[in-house]
């Protein structure tokens, strides 16, 4: 780890006023990427802002949507009755993240501004529809993810919130890397207020990806049946040691299928 | 109340597992020394490189920097030292490269050390390091063997010409060649044995200190053998008389034979410390573990068998192509020599054997000795093989094998390619093996799965292994360059508690348990009395360490000879106190009698008589109860048995999930059943994770991919299942204990049990083999080219 500043603010505003105009400054939210690739020395930031005090953490849920604040970690969300009850497979997304201690620390914020293309929680974002909420806007997931860790977020913009909207039938199911346990290959599918759409995280070259033939045959019938034929080209899938591009898009059927199978 | 029975054969709870469970273990990287300095490496990038120019003066001028070290600081100190010399076919001795310290002149494999940094602070040292200006001038790298040995490839060392270091056979060529012109059918198989990274759990730390005023030099290190890193570093590398140099292995996380060898950063420390008069501290992050540490396996060989028209096997012809990695490390070249070739025949009556072995550098992390050391190698050869001739020939796994097997009555066996194996049962093994796995059942099981849209098979191995290389003179005469014998020191305490100091080391295998254990029985002094003391060179009069499960073989053995001494001595100072004969005196459940009467006197009492000689034979025996044996071992010993692993495959993933493993084991006595289990079950999820999820990854250009555990699967405990674990014990005949060893067995055993498992379950796709490791990706290929061709 280099040196670097540290700060933690007590308030939204003076997060922002601490990360605008340091484009070397990086926000701290549960650190589960952040903190390993400091400890590498993959990074060397003026200073870290942490967002642990701005009260950002907690879950609303309403009839029709459930809100989880930036900082709530994936325990918290995997644990919380509400949520079980109105976006079960949200639930089990968040307790299948890393372990134990990732769940502890690891914040929905901080996943969803990383934007890891391996990560789970885009895919459940991407599918459901859900809205992030910002110091300054709300964005909609179709425009907020823009390819591997690269999203629609700007400089000193901090995300407080995201917001599901409650599905009728909705499963996440990952197949885990071997070594690193991220998802290899993870689809969430949703069946809900926004229409049918399938999200598919670990695979796609530009990270979380909607798999539009898939939709186009659930919305015609939602059953694991109606995906038979239904493929997905290998072209901009990744590949490295443990899975090649053809590979990927095969396990994208099959995952697919299993997703729609649990959501029933 | 009866005293718990705590000798041999029980099942005593791990006296050491107090302190690790609890965290209050004293690893190295717990020992500070004052006035402590850190030390950090700079290593290559690159696999293969021209050192153009170093430039160390912006580090040196950082803050809190010590001292830059490069190859030309360490111009006076040799190379690290290679414990074992191999001669080719030809009688020429191997190329022997120098193995320097730090690089000198040229960088040869991803982690090479051309530069340490000694700075107040880690962060400083780490800091400094990255200011060492370094130009390298790229040359072309190979990662594997065949790549190495092509004409044309990168020569890696200038006195090693085509990459070979030596090109080495044994057996009988011309009567292997004449049993092949008249077999009724030859079996051929391709396979590799996939390159793995040990993995300890404690990465590798080294202390150098120095006093001064008495220029006394000790190294603290996470090491399974502190007196031959003493002898190797002190006599080879820095030229440090035994006397002034002491090295101190502490609790060891782990070391599955990583930690046997002598590596460069134990040397740079010791040296440093003694040039800076300051203690030099290193630890290695996982990174560097994974480039650094001593890697695993790593054969390409071509294995046929001659089989007459009934299955008989008739002759064995090998060739394997072992990687060395870059340079030799310690114990290399024995490996897929004498670990390896002398154990082609296994479990079988096989009459005649001929194996070539071609050993080649590489531009990779060097490979030596890992938990079982060229015996998985060989069982998966020969059991793969075997499967492969019944998936050709159409005979069944286990008939072919009963044909085959060295009958019970013929021991001692003399095998054709050097081993006499003294005792074995592999029919009683596989017997009872088959019965737990309850392998009649699994046709019922196997339908079962298929109606739930799975594959399921199983895979059965046979083993036969050698422990406790031996005896000094046979290695000695094939290469060793250091005796294979153990030291045991007993000190009888005045009150008769005992401390054991013993020449082997413990990092995980629980001696302090087991070899109390064997106090207990024979000198009848409780458990809770007896001490063991390992790890220090300053303690331990001699030793070679732990490594090819040989410390109760050859460790407990030299323990016997010296409690025999004891116990002689003992006698006669009964024989004294008791006013009877020597000859009189009977020696059994800690107490000295005088044979056929009530009169007796406990070891406690002839020990305080020992040390408190009023009433003594002190013109006959010395004061003292405190007896040392050094002990040179007759033979190997030779642990065997029968793994049957099976598996389930799901078709759509590719993914198999280890269902059933059943191990059936001879490991000679068995001293603590438990630490047995729990050796095997260790061994079994090592082999269990080279078969379906380990694998070291070099691209084509010698760049590790799979340099960290994001891409190195380690085997957890979702990927096993409940490892049913059982012994059938046949005795040693040449130990006193009539031990075998137990802590590689699982290791060797388990690996073609798992991929016969595999291919069994993928029967109806056409494979015939598959290489380690069965990942999902390789399984599904075979399926879905299955299913093409099927269309």
């Amino acid at each position: 780890m280099y040196d670097f500043g540290y700060t933690k603010p007590s308030s939204l505003a003076d997060a922002v006023a601490a990360l605008a105009g340091d484009d070397e400054a990086k926000a701290l939210a549960g650190g589960q990427t952040l903190i390993p690739v400091l400890k590498q020395r993959l990074n060397k930031p003026t200073k870290v802002v942490d967002l642990s005090k701005l009260g950002l953490s907690g879950i609303t849920v309403t009839g029709d949507s459930v809100t989880i604040g930036a900082m709530t970690n994936h325990a918290t969300v995997a644990a919380s009755a509400d949520v079980k009850r109105a976006i079960p497979a949200l639930a089990a997304l968040a307790g299948g993240i890393g372990d134990i201690q990732v769940r502890n620390r690891g914040t929905i914020g901080g996943s969803m501004a990383n934007n890891d293309p391996s990560a789970c929680y885009p895919s459940a974002v991407l599918a459901l529809g859900a809205t992030i909420t910002t110091n300054k806007r709300s964005i909609s997931a179709d425009d907020y993810f823009q390819g591997m860790f690269t999203t629609a977020l700007e400089a000193g913009e901090v995300i407080t919130s995201v917001t599901f909207p409650v599905p009728a039938k909705a499963a996440y199911i990952k197949f885990k890397n071997p070594a690193s346990r991220y998802a290899m290959v993870g689809v969430f599918v949703a069946n809900g207020p926004k229409g049918v759409r399938v999200a598919v995280t670990g695979a796609g070259q530009g990270g979380v990806f909607r798999h539009t033939g898939a939709e186009a045959a659930l919305s015609k019938s939602w059953s694991p049946a109606s995906l038979d034929g239904v493929s997905i080209s290998p072209d901009n899938m990744n590949s490295d040691i443990h899975a090649s591009a053809p590979y990927r898009a095969h396990l994208v059927g099959v995952v697919t299928k299993r997703a729609v199978a649990a959501a029933g | 109340m009866n005293a718990p029975f705590e000798g041999i054969g029980a099942s005593v709870r791990r006296k050491e597992d107090l302190r690790f469970i609890s965290g209050r273990g004293n690893y190295t990287d717990d020992i500070n020394r004052p006035n402590q300095t850190y030390a950090v490496f700079r290593r290559s990038d690159r696999p293969h490189a021209n050192i153009i120019s170093i430039d160390t003066s912006a580090a040196k001028s950082a803050p809190g920097v010590v001292a830059v070290y490069t190859a030309e600081d360490l111009a006076a100190i040799g190379g690290l030292p290679c414990g074992w010399q191999i001669h080719s076919k030809d009688g020429s001795p191997m190329a022997e490269p120098k193995h320097p310290v730090l690089a000198e002149g040229k960088v040869r494999h991803v982690g090479d050390p051309i530069a340490v940094v000694i700075a107040e602070t880690k962060q400083q040292a780490r800091d400094a390091a990255e200011l060492i200006e370094i130009d390298l001038q790229d040359l072309p790298a190979t990662a594997t063997v065949t790549d190495a040995l092509k004409s044309g490839a990168a020569q890696i060392h200038d006195n090693a010409p085509g990459n070979v270091c030596y090109d080495w056979h044994i057996g009988d060529k011309e009567a292997t060649e004449a049993a092949f012109a008249k077999a009724a059918k030859i079996v051929k198989l391709d396979l590799e044995n996939n390159r793995l990274v040990p993995n300890a759990m404690e990465p590798r730390v080294a202390i150098g200190d120095y006093d001064r005023h008495t220029s006394d030099y000790t190294l603290f290190t996470t090491s399974q053998n502190p007196h031959v890193i003493r002898l190797l570093m002190g006599a080879f590398v820095l030229g440090l008389p035994e006397h002034k140099l002491r090295v101190v292995a502490p609790d060891v996380g782990g070391g599955f034979g990583s930690k046997i060898y002598h590596y460069a950063e134990e040397a740079t420390v010791t040296w440093a410390a003694g040039k800076l008069g300051r203690p030099v501290k290193w630890t290695a992050d996982r990174t560097e573990s994974f480039m650094s540490d001593a890697h695993g396996r790593d054969h390409v060989s071509t294995a046929e068998m001659a089989l007459d028209a009934q299955g008989n096997f008739l002759a064995l012809r090998v060739n394997t192509l072992a990687n060395m990695g870059a340079y030799l490390s310690t114990f290399a070249p024995a490996v897929p020599t004498y670990l390896y070739a002398t154990l082609l025949a296994g479990t079988y009556r096989t009459p005649v054997i001929y194996a070539e072995v071609k050993a080649v550098f590489t531009n990779t992390v060097p490979v030596d000795a890992y938990r079982g050391a060229g015996r998985p190698e060989a069982t998966f050869l020969l059991e793969r093989l075997v499967d492969t001739i019944c998936h050709d020939t159409g005979f069944d796994p286990v008939a072919i094998r009963l044909q085959n097997f060295i009958p019970k009555d013929a021991f001692p066996y003399q095998t054709p390619v050097a081993l006499q194996y003294d005792s074995g049962d592999y029919f009683t093994t596989m017997e009872v093996a088959m019965k737990n796995a309850d392998y009649a059942g699994f046709p019922a099981r196997k339908a079962a799965a298929a109606a739930k849209g799975k594959l399921r098979g199983i895979g059965i191995s046979t083993y036969l292994e050698a422990c406790g290389i031996a005896p000094s003179a046979v290695v000695g005469s094939l290469g060793a360059r250091a005796g294979l014998y153990e030291v045991a020191n007993i000190r009888v305490h005045p009150t008769g508690s005992v401390s054991v100091f013993t020449g082997t080391h413990s990092h995980g295998q629980g001696h302090e348990t087991t070899l109390a254990q064997l106090v207990t029985s024979q000198l009848g002094v409780p458990f809770s009395q007896v001490e063991i003391v390992h790890g220090d060179t300053n303690r331990i009069p001699f030793g070679m360490g732990t490594y090819g499960s040989r410390s109760l073989a050859v460790g407990g053995t030299a323990m016997v000879k010296a409690m025999d001494k004891i116990i002689a001595k003992g006698k006669k100072i009964a024989a004294h106190l008791l006013e009877a004969s020597v000859d009189d005196i009977e020696f059994a459940d800690g107490s000295f009698k005088v044979a056929g009467t009530d009169r007796a006197k406990t070891l406690s009492e002839i020990a305080l008589t020992a040390y408190v000689p009023h009433n003594y034979p002190i013109t006959e025996i010395e004061p003292g109860l405190d007896e040392t044996a050094f002990y040179d071992p007759a033979n190997f010993t030779f642990p065997g048995g029968c793994h049957v692993c099976e598996v389930e495959i799901d078709p759509e993933t590719g993914v198999t999930s280890i269902v059933n493993f059943t191990a059936v084991d001879d490991v000679g006595r068995v001293i603590n059943p438990m630490i047995v289990e729990g050796q095997v079950q260790g061994g079994v999820a090592q082999g269990i994770g080279q078969a379906l999820l380990e694998h070291a990854v070099y691209d084509s250009n010698a760049q590790l991919l799979s340099g960290s555990f994001m891409d190195y699967t380690m085997p957890r405990a979702d990927n096993l299942t409940n490892i049913s674990v059982a012994t059938e014990n046949t005795l040693c005949t040449h130990n006193p204990l009539g031990v075998k060893g137990c802590g590689e067995v699982g290791a060797i055993g388990s690996p073609p049990a798992v991929m016969n498992a595999v291919i069994s379950a993928l029967k109806d796709y056409g494979v015939r083999h598959m290489n380690m490791p069965a990942s999902p990706e390789k399984i599904w290929g075979i399926i879905n080219a299955g299913r093409k061709a099927a269309e």
